[in-house]
């Protein structure tokens, strides 16, 4: 008996469509390949853009502690395996070696983080936290002297792609006779990672630490009176949130192969802020819809607005970049005056109640 | 201190700027017993609940709850070493379902932590389905088990009431605070309330009552303490402190009574 499923044996209609889901999500990087290996590149992105926003969406959306430096976390973890894995170091650690060592170290600075801004909330946190995400990203454009750690401005390049002894996902290659390119084979790494990530964030939010965090914010006084410790909450919400970041950070590195301090400003953190409150704060499903519809609605809109203009216009009037980001603000607006909640809000978890039933039957 | 004593408070003060809250209030509870706090608004009951629980410390005094001091501790402290409050406006967890909030009550209870939540390993699903199954009975115990899955801020005045004392009461309390718990309440719900409290009582549990419906107060309550102006002016039984002439006083207007008898 599990504490939500009751017992009860799955219908075949959800193992249907379950199978199907999962058949789409294997098919997923084939389809997106014929309209070219960007597209691929793209859907990893969308990935790691999940991994991000659920990992601020724990901070945000479940603790309700407002975090305008979250991409700092994403930095920590992204550098930690670009200065264990390539050849500015010298050092060649596997991966699966340095994703767990960036997660940690991430979720010590979630700490150090965290415990500072303890009694502030709201606008004042946004602003510690904001600066402190500056305050990252500073470091690591000038941590080049007096001992060159982070190579500053220049970043890191020539960075490990993932690989298994022989086996590595950034080469293309044929397996079983099926063609598969770089993209394609991180994309099944990917879609492991961020199933895991979206399963730790259900299990995190339908226990007895989700439901602290959502106490506290609900209510702080009222959590506190209730005995919840709000400090070690606290700090655990902002420690968990830290770690997924930092994970999505190593993956990244490893995907790009290169790295700089640039990746890392304040609208990278807005971004994933937006995709968090977009999507739907505190809602899983909603945070994920938002990260995909963030990620997917620049790259389509950069790649159709100039064949658009030329066949309504007969020349490109605007340069697609400007009209990216002009629709892109205009969505942005319009969602939160018409759906202020978020695409996808959260609705009342329903709990079936087994008490009289189990006298019943 | 006799083994009969629950909560001792000693000389309790508290000032806010130029405003003393609380001068030097001494009384204490027993166990088993419910015990009255009533007075006139700004008289300070809601501060002493405050000093009490850990939300504001207090200048002086002491507390003694259950044969320890209570000194310099959280609130999450307090209502771990068993003092549980609802507030005088209700504080529940707004967006929550109803069971989640008094599931939210049984957190200082139980133990599980990161690992637990995500490895929900056996001991972790067991401490949760006993949280969920103690959660529902107590909002039954109240009487508000129809609207568990509802949010809070769907139900009824009165429902959010005794979802405030279910949540407490997740917290195996020792003393339940309870911060005007019949404000806003018609005739019958408060009658329901009152059986409620006698229930609570029966089974053991003692309750510290700040009221301002007087009916309630006098057939519910087994001592009553008066405060004005964060003085103690009275304490006693409830006939007893209907009677006293500074009672009458506070609550009437002092200088009034005064001005009548002048002319």
């Amino acid at each position: 008996m599990t504490a939500h499923g009751r017992g009860k044996s799955v219908p075949p209609k959800v193992w249907a469509g379950v199978v199907l889901v999962a058949l789409a999500l294997a098919l997923l990087p084939f389809v997106a390949a014929l309209a070219g290996q960007a597209w691929v590149r793209i859907l990893n992105f969308a990935m790691i853009y999940i991994m991000l926003a659920l990992g601020l969406n724990i901070v945000v959306g479940f603790a309700g502690l407002l975090d305008l430096g979250y991409i700092a976390f994403y930095a920590v973890g992204a550098y930690m395996y670009a200065l264990l894995a390539s050849p500015h170091f010298g050092i060649h650690l596997p991966f699966w070696v340095i994703l767990p060592l960036g997660a940690g170290l991430a979720c010590i600075f979630g700490i150090l983080l965290g415990a500072p801004t303890l009694k502030l909330r709201g606008d004042y946190l946004a602003i510690v936290t904001l600066g402190f995400g500056e305050i990252i990203r500073i470091f690591l454009n000038n941590l080049n002297t007096p001992v060159n750690v982070t190579n500053g401005p220049q970043g890191v390049n020539l960075i490990d792609p993932f690989h298994v002894a022989g086996f590595s996902f950034a080469r293309a290659q044929s397996i079983l006779g099926v063609p598969f390119s770089g993209p394609q084979k991180y994309y099944y790494v990917l879609l492991l990672l961020t199933i895991g990530v979206i399963v730790i964030n259900i299990r995190l939010q339908n226990s007895r630490l989700g439901r602290a965090w959502e106490a506290i914010r609900e209510d702080e006084v009222a959590a506190k009176a209730m005995g919840i410790n709000t400090r070690n909450v606290k700090l655990l919400a902002f420690a968990m949130g830290a770690s997924f970041g930092g994970i999505a950070g190593g993956i990244f590195s490893a995907t790009q192969e290169f790295v700089s301090p640039e990746s890392f400003g304040l609208f990278e953190s807005i971004i994933v802020l937006a995709m968090v409150v977009l999507g739907g704060m505190g809602n899983i499903p909603g945070v994920i819809l938002g990260a995909i519809l963030l990620t997917l609605l620049p790259e389509v809109l950069r790649s159709t607005m100039e064949p658009l203009q030329n066949a309504l216009f007969g020349r490109v009037l605007l340069d697609a970049e400007t009209v990216r980001l002009l629709v892109f603000g205009i969505a942005l607006v319009a969602i939160m005056l018409y759906r202020p909640a978020g695409l996808w809000p959260s609705a009342v978890r329903k709990r079936e109640l087994e008490v009289p039933k189990v006298v019943a039957e | 201190m006799s083994h009969l004593t629950l909560l001792i408070a000693e000389d309790v003060s508290k000032r806010f700027g130029g405003v003393q809250a609380l001068a030097d209030v001494s009384f204490t509870i027993n166990h088993g017993e419910i015990y009255g706090l009533i007075g006139p608004n700004g008289a300070g009951k809601t501060s002493l609940f405050n000093v009490l629980t850990g939300i504001y410390a207090p200048d002086g005094g002491t507390f003694n709850f259950d044969g320890e001091p209570l000194e310099r501790v959280k609130p999450n402290e307090v209502a771990e070493r068993g003092i549980a409050r609802t507030f005088q406006n209700i504080r529940l967890f707004q967006n929550l379902s109803a069971l989640e909030n008094v599931m939210i009550g049984r957190h200082v209870r139980t133990r599980a932590g990161v690992f637990g939540a995500i490895l929900r390993d056996k001991g972790t699903l067991a401490e949760e389905a006993a949280i969920e199954k103690r959660s529902y009975e107590l909002l039954e115990y109240v009487g508000v088990a129809k609207r568990a899955n509802d949010l809070a801020k769907h139900l009824a005045y009165g429902d959010q009431r005794r979802l405030e004392i279910a949540r407490a009461l997740a917290t195996e309390p020792k003393l339940l605070a309870l911060d005007e718990p019949a404000a806003g309440m018609n005739a019958t719900e408060t009658q329901a309330l009152k059986r409620l409290l006698e229930d609570i009582r029966r089974d053991g549990i003692t309750i510290l009552l700040i009221e301002h419906d007087m009916k309630l107060v006098m057939s519910v309550c087994d001592r009553v303490l008066v405060l004005d102006y964060g003085k103690k002016i009275a304490e006693g039984t409830a006939a007893t402190v209907q009677n006293d002439p500074k009672v009458i006083a506070a609550y009437l207007g002092g200088e009034v009574t005064l001005n009548l008898k002048g002319a």
